[in-house]
């Protein structure tokens, strides 16, 4: 059948072009803008082409913020996903402790960041906290005000314990789809309780484990308000990331210029991050429809 | 290999069961011979699963042994049992290939690898995938999976029996004949036991020996498909199995004779009193149309199927069924129908009345 051709349709797409440009096009167009230029106040602005680009990718200070990220985000993925992937396996399937489980689980989730980082920052503290109050009870020397290492452990302990749920809520989903049937040919095969995890859960499960990962790796990658309360990003910068540098930069420094640059480069790695993700994620299903 | 005992077998899946109303599956003793192709055949939640799970270990009855041989194997586990069982939709390992699929059984009960590889080739090519096998089993359609799955269940020789739980559901017509017909050369050939629960009474009366029927968590007959189509010991057996099924109507019995509505219906054999509901039991194809003799009955519609013509009648409101042969002419005047009186069974509350004698004999 042939289509009608009618350019008037276009019009009746204008309201939602105009509300997206007003919301997304424009600020966005805004920062790509101060990326650019120079001002010395009195909004007077000077080309200054890449320079902003040069200067941000060649900073040690971002070098070091990117290496942190980096690691920040391989440790809490490393450790989350098979954590909650054990949690899952291990959650009852029905009645009453299944819905008292997903409760329990649901409820860090629920909690808004700044909260979560509050919650922490006191619970550490040496000399009020309950856990920096025992573990200095216990002879255990902990301050993660002054101590880098204490400070990531406090971070990373925090991020597991406000996210794990997560993964295992999605993991746990992916578990309930599996029919019986599976688990009862297994039996029926003599599989062992790995093969039963190897070749029936895990894949069953790789669909929602790898949005899992895909969430977690965007949220873990633009963290901010979690560590920016607990530790302000020190002891020195040991616990300043991206984000929080970013903030630094365009807040506290007002430089508009190359946070402008920096933020343009942050956001198109997370882009091409999560384009790898959509991609990979994307052949998994066309194989599946071969 | 092994004769499977049911010995005062009975299941409920609450745990406290009170009445006989909350077992699934009724206190039932059956023996099961080894090398039999079984048909479990029953509507939809008549305990047929229910059945075929205790017999392989998923499921341990709430009473009762079973046995295999002489081994009590009430509380083996499904490992133990050595039992092969096919599921009613395909349960295939996605990521691995369909030999590897096929090979699973036997690696894990580490087999050698040489016999490994010529046992999937073979079954490989019984299911008619030897072109397939090295591919992933993730993406085939669902009678392929089907079909692998069907070779797991077949891919050990040493097993005690296999049992296959609805196992074509999925498959295409063309294809289900092709694979039944397999099944059946299979059983010839390794005489394993075999159980095929199926709701198809076509199905299960060509592929089994011996067909078990059930209802409402009983086995209600136990026997060839020719005894079940002549004699059917409980009127469910009747009216399941045959198209249409058996016509049943209430009667009083008085020996050889059965009085229906006021009209006398002679039967085959004599019968002492028969107690409970009295019914009279004849299938569609010993029931005839005539003119002068048996039943008055309204005629509501007849219906050409190819082979034969069904007749649908009425009789004080109740339908009665009549297989018409594909030459036999019907016509205005034949408002009567006549019944074989050999053919009759004689039911009282829904279970068979063993007549008292032939009749001649009986005098």
């Amino acid at each position: 059948m042939e289509k009608t051709v009618n350019h008037k349709a276009w019009f009746l797409v204008l309201p939602v072009l105009v509300l997206v440009a007003f919301s997304a096009v424009i600020p966005l167009m805004t920062v790509v803008n101060y990326s650019v230029q120079d001002t010395f106040g009195n909004n007077v602005f000077f080309w200054a082409g890449l320079e902003w680009f040069q200067q941000v990718l060649a900073s040690p200070r971002i070098h070091d913020a990117l290496m942190r990220q980096i690691l920040f985000s391989a440790i809490i993925l490393a450790i989350e996903v098979p954590l909650g992937i054990f949690v899952a396996l291990n959650m009852p399937k029905r009645g009453f402790w299944a819905s008292l489980c997903l409760v329990l689980m649901a409820l860090p989730l629920l909690i808004p960041w700044n909260v979560v980082g509050t919650i922490w920052q006191i619970f550490g503290r040496v000399d009020i906290g309950l856990l920096g109050h025992t573990l200095a009870k216990l002879g255990i020397s902990y301050n993660y005000t002054a101590n880098a290492f204490d400070a990531w452990v406090t971070v990373i302990v925090m991020d597991v314990w406000h996210w794990t749920s997560l993964v295992a809520l999605l993991a746990y989903a992916g578990l309930q789809s599996i029919p019986d049937a599976y688990y009862q040919a297994a039996k029926i095969d003599q599989a062992s309780r790995w093969k039963v995890f190897r070749y029936i859960e895990l894949p069953k499960m790789q669909g929602v484990l790898l949005i899992a990962i895909l969430l977690r790796f965007m949220d873990s990658f633009m963290i901010y308000t979690e560590p920016f309360v607990v530790t302000g990003g020190g002891p020195g910068n040991a616990t300043t990331f991206l984000s929080i540098d970013l903030v630094k930069m365009a807040i506290g420094q007002f430089d508009l210029g190359p946070a402008a640059a920096f933020s343009i480069m942050y956001f198109l790695v997370i882009l091409l991050i999560s384009w790898v993700f959509y991609t990979v994620m994307t052949n998994l299903d066309k194989r599946e429809g071969i | 290999m092994a004769r499977i005992t049911l010995s005062n077998l009975a299941h409920s899946y609450l745990p406290h069961p009170k009445g006989p109303e909350d077992f699934a599956l009724k206190q039932m003793d059956h023996v099961w011979e080894d090398g039999g192709a079984y048909a479990l055949l029953g509507s939809s939640g008549c305990g047929k699963t229910t059945l075929l799970n205790i017999i392989s270990g998923l499921l341990r009855p709430s009473q009762g042994r079973v046995l295999f041989g002489d081994r009590d194997v009430t509380d083996a586990p499904t490992a133990e049992r050595n039992i092969a069982q096919v599921f009613q939709f395909p349960v295939v390992y996605d990521t691995m290939s369909v030999r590897d699929n096929l090979a699973f059984p036997l690696r894990n009960r580490r087999m050698d690898a040489a016999y490994i590889r010529a046992r999937v080739e073979a079954i490989g090519r019984m299911i008619g995938m030897e072109a397939v096998l090295d591919r992933k089993a993730r993406g085939l359609t669902a009678d392929a999976k089907q079909k692998i799955s069907l070779g797991r269940g077949m891919v050990r020789e040493d097993v005690n029996a296999i049992l296959f739980d609805e196992p074509l559901t999925v498959i295409d017509p063309h294809m289900k004949w092709e694979l039944r017909t397999q099944l059946k050369t299979l059983h010839r050939e390794l005489s394993h036991t075999m159980i095929y629960v199926t709701h198809d009474q076509t199905e299960a009366l060509t592929f089994a020996d011996k067909v078990v029927v059930m209802y409402d968590g009983r086995v209600v007959q136990m026997g060839t498909p020719q005894e079940l189509f002549e004699t059917p010991a409980h009127t469910f057996v009747g009216y399941f199995i045959g198209s249409p099924g058996m016509n049943l109507l209430d009667a009083r019995i008085e020996g050889n004779v059965a009085h229906v509505e006021g009209c006398a219906v002679p039967l085959g054999a004599g019968y002492g009193p028969v107690g409970g509901r009295a019914q009279i039991g004849i299938r569609p194809e010993f029931a005839r149309l005539t003119s002068a003799e048996g039943l008055p009955v309204r005629l509501r519609r007849v219906e050409d199927v190819g082979r034969h013509k069904i007749v649908r009648a009425e009789f004080f409101g109740r339908e009665i069924n009549i297989i018409a042969e594909e030459g036999a002419g019907i016509g205005p005047d034949m408002t009567r129908v006549a019944f074989r009186p050999d053919k009759i069974n004689v039911y009282s509350d829904d279970w068979r009345v063993a007549p008292a004698g032939r009749l001649g004999e009986a005098a």
